[in-house]
């Protein structure tokens, strides 16, 4: 390619290379957001702590409260991890970077992938911290390696669905700010749960909801594969719930990235 | 001549506000032209109808040979577009921005990393390359911002208000770097409020006025349009008391120097008046019956 004597056409990027080039750049992202990044260690570690030596006690006076609150720590550190996506992706709609991308011949959509991917990766790596922490404190897990596996399947699974959703919360925000503070009811819901305390313990009104609501059935099922606890029906619960959730965040995440097209 | 631009009967409407209604307009390939308006006349919505941002209600447009309606991505691959605020990454450094773009632009590892080190000598950005564009300048971000619009060189640029907000060395800067792009072949599509940027750098000119064409043509055609001269009244400190558009004959003189002879005795003491030719400013006011610096001269009168 010359330099300015002529012009030239815009070629479209071949294959998945838009992809690629967006999970790159969020993932970089992500690793310069040094508060982020400080948040998704100091976070799981403090909560770790706090749970196993604070409230661990007086909830299971055995000990053994460490093995039961880990995958609730687990979904409340992807949660938030997941939810600096919302962030991310009403800052790329609101500045004026994303029409430079909707007015280039590729899939604008490929930035909002972008997003996602990196997020994944990013929760997961937060997951492993937790675990290696609750390991430190003395989280004995049962599982097989493929119990193992499938464990980490279903976390990465839930990542993608909050993720997704927090996604679609960042298209629907106005502004950067309302997008962290729609995200913040979501992150309230596993408190709501199995993740700390058994559900046959709340009122009952309390009950109905957390029984019914989709962090439970996630909780329970990753609890049954690393405690060898019954799942019972969880694990499908867990499993349609996020596809659900991905679902309906993805068509209306798609509907809202049509739609707030060139506002004026 | 042919055509980079050929729109006809554009109209958009956003819920009940009417922004554009029965717009044409024509541009020749490899000129520039300046789209002037005031806020909220509509340029933006213009750029973002050909941009293939916007779809409009009504109306055909056809930018570099494909239409913005049915061919979108064949005007994509044609265009690109400087948009009002800064479409810069700022969390990565300028260099990283521009392989970013040129990998989105279809090129390989090895020409992207070329086009890049070339883009970041010409635009000055050598030294920052590295740097994240978080803590560049404003004049450097709008630099960058062109840049990137410029990876690939495509055949039509839009710039929408490539100046706004920036001190007078950078937009110096940034007009030479226009005009080099337009030297270098490509049609320079621009909107601004600036009508001195207009007049430095349009080839013609369209004033868009209340959704509407309101005026075209080069800047000396439109200048001619108010009439020969315009007549000042200065004060003795030469600030800008009145004026007044004028035909250029004496019979018009003399009633705008009556007309200014009407005003408080006290407010002219000390004043004197001249006579210039007319400036785009003048234009714009007779054009759009509107001023344009509201903390201008008292205006006593237009000439339609």
């Amino acid at each position: 390619m010359t330099t300015t004597a002529a012009v030239a056409v815009r070629g479209r990027p071949s294959g998945p290379t838009a992809e690629i080039v967006f999970i790159r750049r969020s993932l970089t992202h992500s690793l310069r957001d040094t508060e982020a990044l400080l948040m998704a260690v100091i976070l799981p570690t403090m909560l770790m702590l706090l749970f196993t030596y604070v409230f661990g006690g007086a909830l299971d006076p055995t000990g053994g409260y460490v093995d039961y609150v880990v995958p609730g720590i687990i979904l409340l550190c992807a949660g938030f991890g997941a939810s600096s996506t919302a962030l991310y992706v009403s800052r790329d709609m609101t500045t004026g970077i994303i029409d430079r991308f909707r007015t280039m011949p590729l899939r604008a959509s490929a930035v909002l992938t972008g997003h996602v991917v990196a997020s994944v990766l990013r929760n997961l790596v937060a997951t492993g911290v937790v675990i290696g922490v609750a390991i430190a404190v003395g989280f004995r897990p049962t599982a097989s390696p493929v119990e193992w596996l499938a464990a980490v399947g279903l976390v990465a699974l839930y990542i993608l669905a909050i993720t997704t959703l927090f996604a679609a919360i960042g298209l629907a925000a106005s502004s950067p700010e309302a997008a962290s503070a729609y995200g913040f009811i979501l992150l309230f819901l596993p408190y709501l749960s199995s993740a700390f305390v058994p559900v046959e313990t709340l009122p009952a009104w309390l009950a109905w909801f957390a029984e019914h609501q989709p962090i439970t059935p996630v909780i329970e099922a990753i609890r049954s594969l690393l405690m060898d606890t019954p799942a019972g029906e969880a694990s499908w619960w867990a499993i349609g719930w996020c596809i659900l959730v991905i679902a309906v965040a993805a068509v209306w995440g798609s509907w809202l990235f049509r739609h707030r097209a060139g506002r004026d | 001549m042919s055509l980079a631009i050929d729109a006809r009967g554009i109209a958009k409407r956003f819920r009940s506000t009417e922004v554009l209604r029965d717009l044409d307009l024509a541009v020749e390939a490899g000129t520039v032209f300046g789209l002037l308006g005031p806020n909220g006349a509509g340029k933006t919505t213009t750029i973002n109808i050909l941009t293939t941002l916007v779809r409009p209600d009504a109306g055909t447009a056809v930018v570099a040979g494909a239409d913005v309606r049915t061919d979108p991505d064949a005007v994509r691959a044609r265009i690109s577009l400087t948009g009002q605020s800064a479409a810069v990454d700022e969390v990565l450094t300028a260099r990283e921005n521009l392989l970013m773009l040129a990998r989105l632009s279809g090129l390989r590892r090895r020409a992207a990393a070329s086009r890049c080190d070339e883009l970041l000598e010409r635009f000055d950005l050598a030294d920052a390359a590295g740097r994240r564009v978080g803590t560049y300048s404003g004049g450097m971000r709008r630099r960058l911002d062109l840049a990137l619009s410029l990876v690939v060189p495509t055949p039509v640029v839009f710039l929408d208000e490539p100046t706004t907000g920036l001190d007078a060395r950078s937009r110096q800067e940034l007009w030479r770097i226009i005009r080099e792009v337009a030297d270098g072949g490509a049609t320079v599509f621009l909107t601004t409020q600036y009508l001195e940027e207009a007049d430095r750098l349009a080839d013609r000119i369209a004033v868009l006025d209340r959704g509407r064409i309101a005026a075209e043509g080069t800047p000396s055609d439109l200048k001619a349009q108010v009439g020969g001269a315009v007549v000042e009244l200065r004060g003795a400190d030469d600030a800008l008391l009145a004026e007044l558009p004028t035909d250029g004959s004496v019979h018009a003189l003399r009633t705008a120097v009556d007309e200014l002879d009407r005003l408080p005795a006290s407010a002219v003491a000390g004043a004197h008046v001249a006579i210039r030719r007319p400036s785009l400013d003048d234009v714009f006011l007779a054009i759009t019956a509107r001023p344009t610096e509201p903390s201008g001269a008292p205006l006593i009168g237009t000439k339609g």
